[in-house]
């Protein structure tokens, strides 16, 4: 059974709400940078960047994390997956990051887009924004920003659709 | 093994390779020869074999084989190679002296034959070196040897480099009517363990070229013109030197030649995956060659099929391509092979065939001719044509396994035969 | 991806397909290499082990480092080319890694096959990393790569390759992997360098340099070993140079378009004058950087993930 939880307009809505959390909590986006988890956490990043820099000067940069090759299940998984790597081509020594995903499970993602971030820099802080929490941590980590909490049960399936990567915005969940 | 007073082998198809006949006739066989043959004989109190289905040839001979023994007794012995030359339908083999020490003295040929005759499986006809040590210098006791029991000289393994040397081999030997056979392969060119040629070139596997092979044939074969002598190349394994030979035959030289299943089986193309047991040599060849060496075959240029039976321990064969040795066991698989790929492909009657491994070599040996006639030596096979098989390893009698046919379907096959007195089955005749 | 073969043991036994996956791939972990840590805790706990039965000291070095920035463990044995003679060393090491249960080995030695032969044998994969004249896979690759850098696409391309090609595992290699990515491969060289069947691998072949040098995209030099005129295969080290050497004349006439690249180590003044390194297009250094990569791309692919157990 599918059925959609967030339509394109309660998207939209979400993703603002989002950005003014994230500038209100920092009081301002100076020294913010957004790195978006691949795939989707990717232009989920440019929209809240593109959001907090209307009539700013300053332009929020916005870099891509590829968390293939840190992942802790490598050696459980059937396939090798293939590794897009990442483009972090700004210096984030110093900075606070906002890491950026569509969607916060087990926590695993965030913990290795944590280690790799880490190799590339020491900074200031690392806050997480996420679209959606379906609860199930298995991990200590907890996001500082989410649009929308979503009671699920371990075997549901959330579906996130972007327009960048699949033409259409909205979240479906599906029960089995 | 028991001794049978008579047996009467009755309705198997007889094949009279002298002849080129086949017919539905049977055989009764008395005291280890063969008493009558005919149409529905009466034959009372004999032990009667139902043949029917099957076919009954002379045993085959293999003129070219290395049982090892002396020297490498843990790949072969005269005792587990004759053996498995049954099992295959070779009734008398002939192995070549590459011993340790080599066969080149009287002393050895008899300790050849002795221990053939301990073992008691097929009959052993040795064919002695053509120089001392097979060391290419001195030319051997030939003469003694021949008395010995030796039928034919061979440095195989190595070619008679030295032109001289390889005249006198060739002059020595009309005294005993012996043939010199040849191991052609021209010294000097670096050791191929594979034909030159594109899978070569691919492989980037050292490469010994087929001219290796011709060119040293063709200067044997005017050797041989030049002396009178009589000559036979081993191993044929490309189209230029059945090309040769053919010239050389029909300028009445008196030349003979063999090659061997494999030849006319496979391809160089076999080595892609390196695996060692397809490693021989001559190497095998192109599709052409293969192509060429079956229409020598058809034709009459090429005499006889032999088996280059080679033996290798496994710790021998399990090493690099480059450093491991070259050859493969045969004896098992022969007939099967010839069968599928000269005679199911319509290239040679069954009789032709059946002649390549019997009245040929027979003939350039000097050996009394194989045939299934009243007063002959029970020395006969029982085949079964329309067997389908595959060989395994555990089927194995020779004392190695290396063989690139394990696993292959294989057509026809030998049943079982008689050794004179004796009889032999590897499978149930019924 | 799963790559559909579990072990690397020629560019022969690729798809063109899978080239370009590979290709794609080292495009990420030449990223990985320009971080401020160039490390990667993909392979952490994977045991790989370089087996050199010839000496290769910058192979050899090019594989431990892509392995180490991996976070794999990378264990070198280098053997005496004597102990090859012998014949007993390939199976009894064949045996030792089974036994130490490794994930991976990379395989050097002077015998073509000696690869398929411990593929055969072992749990583990395998990497021919060079196997006497047959073949160099991960260096067709990398060259591969480097071209690919520079063309944006190898096909329709015309690539000379000058030299020795008959001994050159490199050169197999490549020629098979280029012409897979589409280019029009060439080959010079003086006859006794060329081996047999050479133009059924689908090359042109030119026995005069001059005839051709002018009208490739690509010329990709090979080295010339000294002792090969002990094989009579060429008069002298003179006689070569000014018949098929990349000499300063020959430079000079070369558009500056041209790519050059060479499998290392040049043989300066032989094979190719000194002046070439201040030619504009000399890859030589790219190649190194990229072997890396290629190398990276190679061990993830064949050392993560599909672990059956
Ligand atoms: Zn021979
Ligand atoms: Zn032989």
């Amino acid at each position: 059974m599918r059925q959609a939880v967030i339509d394109e307009q309660g998207l939209k809505t979400l993703v603002s709400q989002l950005a003014s959390d994230i500038s209100r909590r920092n009081r301002g986006v100076k020294n913010l940078v957004f790195v978006g988890i691949k795939r989707r956490g990717v232009p989920l990043a440019n929209r809240l960047a593109k959001e907090l820099s209307l009539n700013q000067k300053y332009r929020i940069p916005v870099g891509a994390i590829d968390i293939t090759l840190y992942r802790d299940d490598l050696q459980l998984v059937a396939e090798t997956p293939i590794c897009g790597g990442s483009e972090i081509d700004f210096d984030i020594n110093g900075r606070i990051i906002v890491l950026v995903d569509d969607l916060i499970y087990t926590g695993r993602t965030v913990r290795a887009a944590l280690t790799e971030l880490l190799d590339f820099g020491r900074p200031k802080s690392i806050q997480l924004a996420v679209l959606v929490d379906r609860g199930h941590r298995e991990l200590p980590i907890e996001p500082n920003f989410v649009g929308r909490t979503i009671k699920t049960r371990h075997d549901d399936l959330v579906d996130i659709y972007l327009v960048e990567e699949d033409g259409t915005d909205g979240v479906f969940l599906t029960r089995r | 093994m028991k001794k049978p007073e008579r047996v009467l082998l009755a309705g198997g198809r007889v094949v009279d390779p002298g002849n080129r006949r086949v017919r539905i006739w049977d055989v009764l066989i008395q005291d280890g020869r063969i008493a009558k043959v005919g149409k529905q004989l009466r034959a009372t109190g004999a032990q009667r074999i139902d043949c029917r289905g099957k076919h009954i040839a002379p045993g085959f001979i293999d003129m070219h084989c290395h049982l090892r023994e002396p020297g490498q007794e843990d790949a072969e012995t005269i005792a587990t190679g004759t053996k498995a030359a049954l099992a295959g339908g070779f009734t008398k083999v002939c192995p070549m002296p590459n011993t340790d020490p080599p066969i080149d003295s009287e002393a050895l040929v008899r300790f050849e034959l002795a221990r053939a005759k301990e073992a008691g499986f097929a009959r052993v006809y040795p064919i002695g070196s053509c120089t001392k040590a097979r060391a290419g210098k001195e030319l051997a006791e030939i003469g003694s040897m021949k008395q010995a029991g030796a039928v034919a000289v061979s440095d195989d393994g190595s070619w008679v480099d030295d032109p001289q040397v390889m005249r006198r081999v060739l002059e020595y030997c009309k005294a005993f009517d012996l043939p010199v056979i040849s191991h052609c392969e021209l010294t000097g060119f670096p050791y191929g363990v594979a034909n030159e040629g594109l899978v070569s070139t691919r492989l980037g596997l050292a490469a010994g070229p087929d001219v290796s092979e011709s060119a040293a044939a063709a200067r044997d074969i005017l050797l041989a013109e030049f002396t009178h002598a009589r000559l036979h190349i081993a191993h044929v394994s490309c189209a230029a030197t059945v090309s040769l030979i053919r010239w050389a035959k029909a300028r009445g030289v008196q030349v003979t030649a063999e090659t061997c299943p494999h030849y006319f089986t496979l391809t160089d193309a076999a080595l892609e995956t390196f695996d060692t047991n397809f490693k021989v040599n001559p190497p095998l060849r192109t599709d052409k060659d293969r192509q060429a060496v079956i229409d020598g075959l058809a034709d009459g240029t090429i005499d006889a099929i032999a088996t280059d039976h080679a033996p290798h321990t496994k710790s021998a064969k399990e090493v690099e391509f480059d450093i491991a040795p070259a050859g493969f066991i045969g004896f098992e698989t022969a007939f099967s092979l010839g069968y599928e790929q000269l005679v199911l492909a319509k290239k040679l009657s069954l009789a032709d065939y059946v002649s390549r491994m019997t009245t040929a070599p027979a003939r350039i040996l000097g050996l009394p001719m194989p045939c299934l006639q009243p007063g002959a030596d029970a020395d006969l096979v029982i085949l079964d044509l329309k067997a389908r098989w595959t060989w395994t390893r555990d089927q194995v009698f020779s004392r190695s396994q290396n063989s690139p046919f394990f696993g292959r379907q294989l057509h026809g096959r030998v049943i079982g035969g008689f050794l004179g007195h004796k009889q032999f089955w590897f499978l149930h005749p019924a | 991806m799963k790559p559909r073969f579990k072990h690397l043991l020629g560019i022969e036994l690729l798809t063109r397909s899978d080239i370009i996956g590979i290709l794609d791939q080292t495009e990420s972990f030449l990223e990985v290499l320009k971080r401020p840590i160039p490390v990667v805790p993909a392979l952490r706990g994977k045991t790989i082990v370089n087996l050199f039965f010839e000496p290769s000291t910058r192979t050899a070095l090019s594989f431990s480092l892509a392995a180490s920035r991996l976070s794999a463990h990378c264990v070198n044995f280098s053997f005496p080319s004597s102990s090859v003679q012998k014949g007993e060393t390939l199976l009894d090491t064949a045996r030792n890694i089974e036994a130490m249960r490794v994930d991976g080995v990379v395989v050097r030695h002077s015998m073509p096959g000696a690869p398929h032969f411990l593929a055969r044998r072992l749990k583990a994969f395998v990497v021919n990393a060079g196997d006497g004249c047959h073949e160099h896979p991960t260096q067709a690759l990398l060259d591969a790569f480097t071209l690919r850098q520079h063309l944006g696409s190898l096909k329709g391309k015309r690539i000379l390759f000058v030299g020795d090609i008959a001994h050159s595992r490199v050169a197999r290699s490549n020629i098979i992997c280029f012409s897979k990515l589409g280019a029009r491969v060439a080959v010079c060289g003086p006859p006794t360098f060329l081996p047999t069947d050479i133009e059924k691998l689908g090359c042109e072949v030119f026995y005069r340099l001059d005839k051709i040098l002018y009208e490739v995209d690509v010329v990709n030099m090979l080295r010339v070993q000294n002792e090969r005129t002990d094989l009579s295969l060429f008069p002298s080290i003179r006689e070569y140079r000014a018949l098929y050497g990349l000499t300063r004349e020959r430079l000079s006439k070369l558009d500056k378009s041209v790519l050059v690249i060479h499998p290392g180590p040049v043989n300066w003044g032989v094979e190719m004058d000194f002046e070439i390194a201040e030619f504009p297009q000399t890859l030589i250094l790219n190649q190194v950087t990229n072997g890396v990569a290629v190398r990276m791309a190679v061990l993830y692919l064949l050392a993560g993930g599909h672990e059956e157990t």
